[in-house]
């Protein structure tokens, strides 16, 4: 049978990955149809789920690709954007608009992103982060300030975009999430991810391998700020009402925070620290004016004490600790059997 | 002199075209000339060496040859074919494979992920095929992987596959670079300094190992090296720079007794009081 490197047989791996989707859907799902989840609740579940797609597309660029781009918020605005009015000007039923508006999102994201990047992957690390840093103000600024476009009313700037149809639901957040991670984890485990991790570790010897480091500067890029547009969709039909302040630079610098407390390079690092910083400005709520002190204390610590991020570049696989749990019993087993001898 | 257009030894190569010409090949940066009137050719299969003291310009040479650096002047043609206006990239899919001089290995990646990286241009699916995980994806993987692991045991290395390439000790990830050189099938191997920081039984091994991997592979190999045991014992033919020009040409024998070279090391007749 086809094995993994190490683990457990591939299709076995997908089965017990598509019944653990299943079943975490389900209890989701169940704890909000009995009412032990709030409304509260599950706005908090919605914008942890975006959260999570903007850190771990964001870890693409930063932890993978080994850049600094701070204008994730601009892709995040421009996608928000995009699929707000087409939501709002569609007369397609909901659950046939809502996955356009979320491709749509992702696609004009990407479409920035791409002619964001390819004058700014010439660059290398501060002047890298100072022209996306540049971009995402312009994007904010220039919706600040547009209110219609040849007579028609598209982004209302400054008074805000309203009365957008609000599509996101949990599950429909968490399924994006999967498919997200999916993405980007099978997309770095392929040549294709090999190719992006080189050019972080040493760029000329990955072009003296043959590796089009262009190629893959933008193809990581493009893909990073699709999912940043994608997350701004979500974000439009969490809301219902944009504002341009809302993707404001603090904004990026929020998300580049959850990547860096997670690990550059760790998806699944990327994931707790996202939970973990949407979930914890709100615990310390009844804590009031000491909530920013004592976020920011713990992003400090955390700096001092494990300055590659919660998780490093490790990432998690299921397969690996079922096999090695499997070996350590059978290990155990031919030990006794080897004793009773 | 011999005739300073021809391979070394031209007789093994005689139908066949160079590996690599190099025509009057020449760099400037600003107004200092770093090469100049480079003319060097390299028969397939042949081993030859560039040696000169420090600061002659034989790394300049490589970053030439690898098109790190556009020349000012003249042209290089590969299998006889022009290189003009190839990425570095390019002229590595041309056949031009090189290592470093300070070790440039994707140290945070395993042994196996830095010859998968060097196999990347063999390894054929589409970005789409890699996501969904095709079964053309899952054999062109296994195909690569096997062949990264016979790579590997050229080197005795494949049960190191699964190590971080920067925990490796020095000599070991030496290696791991001329495998990860080696994996994009070249014609022509550039090693900058192999045997640097290497003990003499190391050096002795290396010796064994070029040798090994031109006869395996069919390919020519140009190396720069400093330590003389190693240059004269294994190079058919070896070319002396200094001040970026070539001041000799030949076999080693030759270039022992050219009175050129050992000027150039050890300073002119006479001289030793000034």
């Amino acid at each position: 049978m086809v094995k993994n490197k190490k683990g457990i047989p591939r299709l076995l791996a997908y089965a017990i990955n598509a019944l653990l989707f299943f079943v975490f859907l389900g209890i989701l799902n169940s704890l909000i149809a009995s009412g032990i989840f709030s409304s509260y609740y599950v706005k908090i579940l919605m914008l942890i789920a975006i959260n999570i797609i903007l850190a771990v597309s964001l870890n693409l660029a930063t932890g993978f690709l080994g850049q600094l781009p701070l204008g994730h918020a601009g892709f995040m605005a421009v996608g928000a954007y995009a699929s707000a009015i087409f939501m709002k000007a569609t007369p397609l039923p909901n659950f046939v608009a809502f996955p356009i508006g979320l491709i749509l999102g992702g696609l004009v994201a990407a479409v920035f992103g791409f002619i964001i990047g390819i004058p700014a992957l010439r660059l290398r690390g501060d002047y890298l982060a100072i022209i996306t840093l540049g971009f995402g103000e312009i994007i904010r600024v220039v919706l600040l300030n547009i209110d219609s476009v040849l007579g028609f009313n598209f982004t209302y700037g400054a008074s805000s975009l309203k009365n957008i149809p609000k599509t996101t639901t949990v599950t429909n957040a968490f399924i994006c999430v999967s498919i997200v991670l999916i993405i980007i984890h099978t997309t770095i485990k392929s040549k294709h991810g090999r190719a992006v991790l080189s050019i972080r570790e040493n760029e000329i010897a990955a072009e003296s391998c043959g590796v089009n480091t262009t190629y893959y500067k933008t193809m990581a890029f493009v893909m990073s700020a699709f999912f940043a547009g994608m997350a701004g969709s979500l974000y439009a039909g969490y809301v219902g009402i944009l504002n341009p302040s809302g993707f404001a630079f603090m904004k990026s610098i929020e998300i580049l925070v959850m990547v860096v407390l997670g690990g550059m390079g760790s998806m699944i690092g990327s994931v707790i620290s996202a939970t973990a910083l949407t979930v914890l400005p709100e615990l310390l709520r009844s804590f009031s004016e000491y909530r920013m002190v004592a976020y920011s204390l713990l992003l400090i610590i955390v700096m001092i004490f494990k300055p590659s991020g919660l998780m490093g570049t490790y990432d998690f696989s299921l397969s690996r600790i079922i096999g090695k749990c499997g070996d350590k019993i059978s290990s155990h087993l031919r030990k006794g059997k080897e004793g009773r001898r | 002199m011999k005739d300073i257009n021809q391979a070394i030894i031209p007789e093994r190569d005689k139908d066949k075209t160079p590996a690599i010409e190099c025509i009057g090949l020449g760099i400037d940066f600003g107004g200092l000339t770093a090469v100049d009137n480079f003319n060097f050719t390299l028969g397939r299969t042949e081993i030859a060496g560039l040696i000169g003291p420090n600061g002659a310009g034989k790394t300049t040479v490589f970053n030439l040859l690898t098109k790190v650096y556009q020349p000012t002047r003249g042209k290089m043609l590969l299998l006889g074919k022009d290189t003009k206006d190839l990425t570095i990239a390019q002229a590595n899919r041309a056949g031009i494979a090189r290592t470093f001089q300070n070790i440039r290995l994707f140290k945070d990646l395993s042994v196996m992920d830095n010859v998968l990286i060097g196999l990347h241009n063999e390894i054929r699916y589409s970005l789409a095929e890699a996501i969904i995980r095709l079964p053309s994806f899952w054999r062109a993987e296994k195909v690569a992987r096997e062949r990264a692991l016979d790579l590997l045991s050229i080197f005795d290395m494949a049960d190191m596959a699964e190590k971080q390439a920067g925990s490796l000790p020095y000599g070991a990830q030496r290696r791991l670079e001329i495998v990860r050189a080696l994996a994009t099938n070249p014609t022509l191997l550039l090693l900058d300094e192999p045997a640097a920081g290497m003990n003499p039984s190391e050096t002795g091994e290396l010796m064994e190992n070029i040798r090994k991997i031109r006869d395996m592979f069919q390919i020519s190999i140009l190396l720069i090296e400093h330590d003389m045991n190693l240059v004269m014992g294994i190079c058919e033919g070896i070319a002396v720079l200094n001040y970026g020009r070539i001041i000799a040409k030949g076999t080693p024998d030759e270039i022992k007794s050219d009175p050129n070279v050992i000027e150039a090391y050890l300073g002119k007749k006479g001289n030793a009081n000034a």
